[in-house]
């Protein structure tokens, strides 16, 4: 099988960068997740490879192989499309069988249908029509099309955007094993953090157009790169703090709402870097009815129980809102409750503030 | 529909009734006509009852017109063949060429494209006899004045602009991303065309075609100058029951009812397709 590589591929439409200098290395067998916000280039960067858009600049490489300029169906690249894309007037066999870009006899073609549609579970409606089939069996029968061809790289757009919520956490966990059996280089976009966390072997965070990070999920989410990377990982996302971190009696420390909590800190982090954003994750604060020391006392506005976990929201002294995760049985206290909040000192992040770059020790625990 | 009240009913039945009349009345008379002689026709007041003749269609089909003047020779069957030959080769080469034509103006950006697209529609704006004139010199020049394939050509002016702007439409409406899918599983784009988009733009091209054949039947004013007699369609040989002894009312009756049914019966028959294919245009899906 095939590698798939990026060398700096740069695509404008006009005066907006969808893809400005993306490199990116997807080794065969291997699922990289293209995450970002919607509108972040990750749809164009899956449509240049498929050869619908042509990059301005920078080369698409599949096993060494420039594609750049190729028509897509000399590319050996299956999609899946996020709107599935099935072809109205095809039976869903006739649909799956379409995919098969080699030329097979017709009872080949049958055996290979039957065989990945009973891998994905649809043999029982090969007969029917896309308009009979449910979101979640167009959307099987959309990847079986896209697997049955073996292509060398798999592109699948936001494949479970458009299936219920039951059918996408089946999915998260049949298609990592589903897709290996496959050993191409697939490229997985999403706009959910945890889809990407949970299918793929590595991420690649595309925010307006660039690759800010690009690492193991849990690498990611213990370190993201910057505020911008922290921000979109996380339910509810990160808490931010703006801060001007100093070292006292040799460690180094912020204030947060009047309270002095004590950082993390090793040779690399600068003591005097100046004014920097601090970030906690809503599950790594501690909340408790007892003042102890770096506790800082809050207020609880709000409390929003969701299934496994509550959420709540909380006000310091000088106004600053930060959530908390806790689970259930962790909780203390109602609204209005007067409380002190704590974090570990290896929780705290600190990003610059005119970059939103991270700063500080590159070592980090691994996340929960 | 939840109108059930007697009163509503029965003023739905009469409005219902009201607009049939109106509309079906004129072929219903002319259906009527049809069946009576001349004398009968110009009787006044107009009767109900007659008795029928088929002398009518019998002159039409025999090509003997009698006349108080004597006998005329007419070419009706000729002219009906000549209807039939001229508008299904027409529709024909518009599909020919306004289907891909459509294709390309839906799916492809290119250069003074919005300006092409709309030059062939402007076509339908002029007045026909505003370009006849010069159309006939031309034609005379290039020996195309009385041929079939020069009547054709014209008729282009009327069914191609029809067929590429519906038929762009019911392109545009088709995702992009489903001839994507196909081309990525190993077709060309010609395959992607003629398997894809044309099938699904099928209902759309039906109309079209049925609407542009329906409106080169009914051409008069461009076979009437660059045809002579045997290439005339019917709407022109109609002018021939003009005679110097009178106008032969009975004949030209006869004359419409087995022009009209051709293009009636296809409409019924691709109703469906006519429906379905032009609501579907109007629909984003």
């Amino acid at each position: 099988m095939a590698r798939l590589e990026l060398d700096s591929v740069g695509k404008a439409f006009g005066a907006v960068h969808c893809a400005d200098g993306l490199s990116l290395v997807v080794e065969p067998g291997e699922i990289v997740a293209v995450f970002g916000p919607s509108g972040g280039g990750k749809t164009v960067l899956l449509r240049m490879i498929a050869g619908m858009f042509e990059p301005d600049d920078g080369d698409i490489l599949v096993g060494g192989r420039s594609i750049v300029g190729a028509p897509p169906e000399q590319r050996g690249v299956g999609m899946a499309f996020q709107n599935f894309a099935l072809f109205p007037h095809m039976s869903a066999q006739e649909n799956i069988a379409s995919g098969l870009r080699a030329k097979v006899g017709s009872g080949e073609v049958a055996s290979r249908v039957t065989s990945i549609s009973r891998l994905l579970k649809i043999e029982h409606v090969l007969g029917h029509m896309p308009r009979e089939l449910s979101n979640g069996q167009k959307q099987r029968t959309a990847l079986a099309r896209a697997l049955i061809g073996n292509p060398e790289v798999l592109l699948l757009d936001d494949p479970l955007r458009n299936v219920d919520a039951k059918l996408r956490y089946e999915m998260r966990l049949e298609l990592p094993s589903l897709l290996r059996r496959s050993s191409a280089a697939v490229l997985y976009v999403t706009q959910d953090y945890r889809e990407a966390m949970a299918i793929a072997d590595r991420i690649a965070v595309l925010i307006n157009g660039r690759l800010v990070q690009v690492g193991r999920p849990e690498e990611i989410y213990a370190r993201p790169a910057s505020v911008a990377v922290a921000r979109l990982f996380g339910d509810p996302s990160i808490n931010l703090a703006e801060v001007t971190p100093q070292a006292v009696q040799g460690a180094l420390c912020a204030e947060i709402a009047g309270t002095r909590v004590l950082l993390e800190s090793d040779e690399r982090t600068p003591v005097d870097h100046g004014v920097c954003w601090l970030g906690v994750r809503p599950d790594d604060l501690v909340i408790a009815r007892d003042f102890g020391e770096g506790a800082i006392p809050a207020r609880i506005v709000a409390i929003t129980p969701m299934h496994e976990r509550a959420v709540l929201l909380l006000r310091f002294a000088d106004g600053t809102e930060w959530l908390a995760a806790l689970p259930p049985d962790a909780m203390v206290g109602s609204a209005e409750d007067s409380v002190f909040v704590r974090f570990a000192p290896d929780a705290a992040l600190l990003f610059d503030r005119a970059t939103g770059l991270r700063i500080g020790p590159q070592q980090r625990r691994q996340a929960a | 529909m939840d109108h059930s009240s007697l009163a509503g009913r029965i003023f739905r039945g009469v409005a219902l009734a009201l607009v049939l009349v109106f509309f079906m009345f004129p072929i219903v008379w002319i259906l009527l006509m049809s069946f009576q002689t001349n004398e009968q026709i110009l009787r006044i007041p107009p009767h109900i009852l007659f008795e029928p003749t088929l002398a009518n269609y019998e002159a039409l089909i025999s090509g003997q017109l009698r006349t108080a003047a004597g006998n005329l020779e007419i070419s009706f069957m000729r002219n009906l063949m000549n209807s039939f030959v001229l508008s299904s080769a027409a529709v024909l080469l518009a599909l020919l060429l306004g289907v891909p034509a459509a294709y390309a103006f839906a799916r492809f950006k290119f250069r003074l494209g919005e300006s092409i697209a709309f030059t062939l529609l402007s076509f339908r704006f002029a007045p026909p006899l505003l370009v006849l004139l010069p159309l006939s010199l031309y034609y005379q020049e290039l020996g195309l004045n009385d041929t079939y394939f020069g009547i054709v050509w014209v008729y282009q002016l009327i069914a191609l602009p029809l067929i590429l702007w519906i038929v762009r439409g019911y392109f545009e409406d088709i995702s992009p991303d489903i001839e994507h899918a196909y081309r990525l599983a190993g077709h060309t784009w010609r395959e992607a065309f003629t398997r894809i988009a044309v099938p699904l733009a099928g209902p759309g091209i039906a109309a079209a075609g049925l609407l542009s054949f329906i409106f080169c039947w009914n051409n008069f004013v461009f076979a009437l100058i660059l045809a002579s007699a045997d290439k005339q369609p019917v709407t022109v040989g109609a002018l021939a029951f003009v005679t110097a002894s009178g106008i032969q009312y009975g004949q030209i009756a006869a004359a419409i009812v087995l022009s009209v049914t051709p293009t009636l019966l296809l409409a019924l028959y691709a109703q469906r397709y006519l429906v379905e294919g032009l609501s579907l245009g109007a629909v984003k899906g």
